[in-house]
């Protein structure tokens, strides 16, 4: 019964949501530290750093098996959500005419299925933009090569590049910008809905748990989001 | 077996139970799986008498008319339960609990019965700490107890203001943990409508199930009613909505004497009328007596412009108040038991004091506890001279503290602020003490039909103590009833199941769906609360907090006559077969319309003042009640004859062999 | 005042319904929101009209037995109180009303605003008690202590009156609340911890049974219930379940 338990109830769905999600935090934090070495100015060898940092990121196994573990729980965290919303949405058949949960909730507690699927959506495109091109093709025009001689796709330079492009870069820094904000609601309510599902509730450090989430919401994301905006006014072109 | 015998065991008061326990015939454990026992009603006295005879193997149906045993009525009981533990080492007893129990029932109960109860007290307090009862503790981990209107002990144990409901819902778990089991069959919304009488035994009952309105036949070899009190023959009382009398009438109509229906409980703190859509009272718990001061105007003028809303009560000096309690009852002041406390209000009220616009309202009034705490914790807290601001403020605190939750329900209903003005109270029907008439082992004059607590009339006499109702309850339930039933059902190990197929059910169910019919097919014009809300008004002013003959005589009357209206002029919506929540009241108000005339028969024979019940004829020159124990120490038993003015009294006489009969006094 | 009311009326379960406007008047401040119930049906009755069905009973906020969604919320707009104790001094003369049966699958209509909320009473059924015999043959009642402020929180747990607007008000419809405060009255009491493993297992795997949602800790429930049962159950719960389920 125990075993079956941890698998298949409401309640280990949650456990999965809030453990997947938790990680996924962590996770954010390691990605903004490697994205602030964009904001160093090419002149000072941004070029250098950032691409070795890539490489490291992509190449050493311990980070590769972070990674898996990131796809994977995002692909959990995601499946999970979308199973819960489905279930959720089963066990009200018959709406009500009048329904009015803004007295009693937040709205981003109860869009959490909506910011996601527009985070999912974001993921999909970056990883295609990025990731997929850095894996698998394009960059022809821009190759690095490494301070062992290697040549790898030069990820600083399409970063950049995408953002300083005249015609197209803000358009992409504002949807960029989006995404962040749809993560930023997403996480107002899931850091702190994460350690309820965990078990983690007292009074005494439930103020702290809340206010040290919704630091968490609004700080990472709008860290993520200014980097385009400065890459695209402020950085020196390349 | 089955006849007006008390059958209290004989010896010594101290060893009746326990010899008794040794005399009873038992069943064997693997005859019990045979037996089927039908419980009726699902508060604390029937969930936790089904509970417990589950566990001893028999096989309980149960029905309630609510949609869960968990909500009913007991659930509302707000102070808290008594028991001779002694924890608090001040002397209490078994002895005491017995002998404040027998005094605060104006001398008008069994001395078995009560001594049995306060026997078993201490029982029901381990029992529902093992089911998880979160009663209120102290720092240092026992059991907290606080004291109760008009005793000189400690006794009380109690969760804040909801110990009804903590001890219901550990019933109820019991209940769950049976019913899980596969031991208790649980019908819900399913409402008894009458027993069935086989070779002149209880066997079984006709029930109405309120979803589907089917008319079911259920058989057992014992039918055991908890149905609770009837309080709402006055049509507003601090009953639930559906609380009824029906079980209890039925049962009276097959054979079941019923006792003492005249013996009421006015609670003197509830929220006053407001106007005539009221649908119920609330009660403010006795608690509030203790720090509140009771008064009126008095001046009639101040009081006519306090009810035209001219003067406001806190405009009124010292000398304008009249704290009638404290001038008539020096000794216990605000602290009288409740009986005289209701009645000193509707004195006053009746002679034109009233407070507010129905004239029907008293005050109470917290400023000058809220002025003495303040002082209190401005010396605590070493506050040299305080401003009366800051006393008041202090003073506030330590009420919110003690009576916050019940202040702030004020609020919500009446919408003043009482920490500003002083409270309007009333008293309001509470609890009956009257009932089924049952002999020592709770059975009623129908072999096989038991009736316990609320629903009996055994262990209050003619008023019942705080703090009481739930420890009888659960007495009854868990620790009386599943012993003594097994003496009756020992005879009956070889009898079988009992079909449903009989002649006699076959009877049963007829009239009952005939009177269902007519119900429905009425045509009238009038509804069912147009009648009840006349029989409540009669009642209340009739047959209420003071009676004469006269006024009896008058309102027996004027309730035979609305009951022949109601017959021909009420109106029920919808059919039989389905939810109809006015032919479930239909049937309940005609209930009362019949025990509402037996009631005011009851009061108009007993002539003499005593508990709850008060003939204005019999009172001393004070205005105090005056008993008559030679000619009244008695219990009246009535019997059905096929009208309520033709029932036959029976008198169970009251014999007091280990208590001095005393005149009570609170002077 | 004068009201308009939008209520929600089905015969029966296997009819369909429709919101039905019915109209008020003279309703006066000091009424509770059942006893303007009580004015309607008592002008439905008077004018051959079916009453409105809908579950009440004790009138003073504890039975539980009042589930009404009114204008969208669980008992109303009024906060801490069951729709019994709803006055309606909350409401503004020329009101429109709309009044709705509680809503969930494991909550099934019955007729009109009444629904049948006996999956709570399986839940129960499902480990909500201590195994101890009602014999009276236990152990003294101050024979083990309790720690007063375990005491207290349990008493808190156990106040739940099981209306069900935790159900209700959560966009899930889901039981988390009611269940986890039942788990919690036990799980801090000596008496109950003896079978809390069994009894949290037991009471999820009933409550998953019966089709309510999932949590997804919006919190609509602290605040729709009537009784303030805290969101602290939940998670002492999912503490429980996990400790449960992982050994």
């Amino acid at each position: 019964m125990a075993k079956s338990a941890l698998l298949k109830s409401s309640l280990a769905k949650k456990y999965w949501m809030a453990f997947t999600g938790l990680f996924l935090c962590l996770f954010l934090v390691g990605h903004l530290i490697g994205n602030l070495q964009l904001l160093i100015p090419v002149s000072e060898g941004a070029r250098d750093t950032f691409n070795e940092y890539a490489l490291f990121m992509t190449t050493n196994p311990a980070v590769k098996v972070l990674s898996y573990l990131t796809y994977i729980s995002i692909l959990f965290h995601a499946i999970d959500g979308l199973m819960l919303t489905i279930n959720n949405r089963k066990a009200r058949p018959q709406g009500y005419v009048n329904f009015k949960p803004s007295t009693n909730t937040m709205w981003s507690s109860r869009n959490m299925g909506i910011l996601g699927t527009i985070i999912l959506a974001f993921i999909v495109v970056h990883m295609t933009m990025f990731w997929g091109e850095m894996k698998f093709g394009g960059l022809d025009e821009t190759v690095y090569t490494t301070a062992n001689g290697e040549e790898v796709k030069d990820l600083y330079t399409l970063t950049i590049k995408t953002f300083q492009d005249a015609q197209y870069g803000l358009i992409w820094a504002i949807a960029y910008a989006i995404a962040m904000l749809a993560i930023g609601f997403h996480l107002s309510h899931g850091f702190a809905s994460g350690f309820q599902s965990l078990g983690v509730n007292h009074p005494k450090y439930n103020g702290f748990i809340r206010k040290l989430g919704l630091a968490f919401a609004v700080l990472v994301p709008l860290a993520f989001a200014v980097i385009p905006f400065y890459i695209h006014f402020v950085l020196e072109k390349i | 077996m089955g006849i007006f015998e008390s059958n209290a065991p004989k010896g010594p008061l101290a060893e009746k139970w326990t010899n008794h326990k040794n005399e009873i015939d038992l069943v064997n454990p693997a005859n019990k799986r045979n037996i089927d026992v039908i419980v009726v009603g699902t508060g604390l006295a029937g969930g936790s008498a089904a509970a417990t005879l589950a566990e001893l193997g028999y096989n309980v149906k149960t029905f309630c008319y609510q949609d869960s045993p968990r909500r009913a009525h007991s659930i509302a009981a707000q102070g808290g339960i008594n028991a001779a533990k002694n924890y608090q080492g001040d002397g209490d007893s078994i002895y005491r609990l017995f002998y404040d129990t027998i005094k605060g029932g104006d001398y008008r109960s069994r001395e078995s019965n009560v001594y049995r109860l306060a026997e078993v007290s201490g029982s029901i307090i381990d029992q529902c700490v093992a089911q998880g009862v979160p009663f209120a503790r102290e720092y240092g981990g026992m059991l907290d107890n606080r004291s109760f209107g008009g005793v000189l002990v400690s006794r009380t144990f109690y969760a804040k203001g909801q110990t009804g409901q903590q001890l219901l819902l550990g019933a109820y778990s019991a209940m769950n943990r049976q019913i899980n089991r596969g031991k208790i069959k649980a019908y819900n919304r399913h409402e008894m409508l009458d027993i069935v009488k086989v070779d002149g035994k209880a066997r079984g009952i006709i029930a109405r199930n309120l979803v589907t309105g089917e008319l079911e036949r259920h058989s057992a070899h014992a039918v055991v009613v908890a149905s609770g009190g009837y309080g709402n023959v006055f049509f507003l009382s601090t009953n639930a909505m559906g609380s009824n009398v029906t079980a209890g009438w039925k049962i009276h109509k097959k054979g079941a004497y019923f006792a003492n229906p005249c013996f009421t409980q006015i609670h003197p703190t509830c929220i006053p009328v407001s106007g005539d859509h009221q649908s119920k009272l609330t009660l403010m718990s006795e608690s509030l007596r203790n720090d509140g001061r009771i008064w009126v105007p008095k001046k009639k003028e101040d009081a006519e412009a306090i009810k035209a809303g001219k003067k406001k009560p806190t405009e009124l000096t010292e000398e304008e108040r009249d704290y009638y309690l404290e001038r008539r009852y020096p000794a216990f002041g605000n602290l009288v038991p409740r009986d005289v406390a209701s009645r000193a209000a509707k004195e006053r009220c009746d002679a034109g004091y009233g407070v507010n616009k129905t004239g029907e309202a008293v005050y109470l009034d917290f400023s000058s506890a809220i002025m003495r705490y303040g002082k209190e914790a401005a010396t605590t807290q070493k506050i040299s001279n305080p401003s009366d601001e800051k006393i008041r403020q202090l003073g506030k605190e330590v009420v919110e503290a003690k009576y916050g939750n019940l202040f702030q329900m004020y609020e919500k209903i009446v919408d003043q602020n009482p920490y500003e003005t002083p409270m309007m109270i009333y008293p309001a029907v509470h609890y009956t003490m009257g009932g089924v008439w049952v002999d020592y082992n709770l059975q009623t004059t129908i072999p096989g039909c038991y009736a316990i607590g609320e629903a009996n009339f055994s262990d209050h006499g003619a008023n019942r103590l705080g703090a009481s109702a739930l420890m009888q309850g659960l007495a009854d339930g868990y620790f009386v009833l599943p012993y003594t039933i097994g003496n009756y059902l020992a005879d009956d190990i070889r009898t079988g199941a009992i079909p449903t197929d009989s002649a006699e059910f076959e009877a049963a169910e007829t009239e009952v769906r005939e009177r269902l019919e007519k119900l429905v097919n009425n045509n009238g014009t009038k509804s069912v609360d147009h009648f009840h809300k006349i029989l409540g008004k009669i009642m209340w002013n009739k047959v209420g907090m003071a009676r004469n003959a006269t006024s009896l005589k008058e309102a027996i009357k004027e309730i035979q006559e609305l009951r022949e209206e109601f017959w021909r002029d009420v109106r029920v919506p919808g059919t039989t077969a389905e939810m109809n929540a006015e032919l479930e009241k239909a049937g309940r108000v005609a209930d009362f319309l019949e025990l509402g005339e037996l009631f005011a028969k009851d009061a108009l024979h007993r002539e003499e003042s005593c508990g709850g019940h008060f003939r204005e004829e019999y009172q001393t020159e004070e205005g105090e009640a005056l008993r008559d124990d030679e000619n009244f120490m008695y219990v009246a038993a009535w019997e059905y004859t096929g009208n309520p003015a033709d029932a036959i009294l029976h008198k169970e006489d009251l014999d007091y062999e280990n208590i001095k009969v005393k005149t009570r006094s609170y002077k | 005042m004068n009201l308009t009311l939008k209520i929600w009326r089905q015969k029966n379960a296997d009819t369909k319904g429709k919101m039905v406007t019915y109209q008020v008047s003279d309703i006066s401040n000091d009424m509770s929101f059942l006893e303007m119930m009580d004015v309607l049906n008592e002008q439905l009755i008077n004018k051959g009209d079916e009453p409105v069905a809908f579950d009440h009973d004790c009138r003073e906020g504890i039975c539980g037995s009042c589930s009404l969604q009114i204008n969208g919320e669980p008992h109303g707009p009024d906060r801490g109180v069951a729709t019994c104790q709803l006055h309606m001094r909350k409401f503004k003369d020329g009101d429109t009303i709309t009044i709705e049966p509680f809503r969930a699958k494991a909550f099934p209509l019955i007729k009109d605003l009444v629904v049948d909320r006996s999956s709570f009473d399986r839940i129960q059924q499902a480990g909500g008690y201590v195994s101890v015999n009602t014999s009276g043959n236990t152990i003294d009642a101050n024979s083990i202590p309790v720690d007063k402020e375990n005491a207290d929180m349990s008493f808190y747990a156990a106040t739940c009156i099981g209306c069900g607007a935790c159900v209700a008000a959560c966009k899930n419809a889901s039981a988390m609340l009611f269940t986890s405060a039942k788990v919690s009255q036990f799980a801090l009491l000596p008496q109950g911890e003896v079978e809390a493993d069994r009894r949290v297992l037991q009471m999820v795997e009933q409550m998953d049974k019966e089709g309510f949602g999932n949590c997804t800790n919006t919190g609509a429930c602290e605040i729709e219930c009537p009784k303030g049962i805290s969101l602290e159950n939940i998670a002492r719960m999912n503490r429980e379940y996990l400790k449960a389920s992982v050994k």
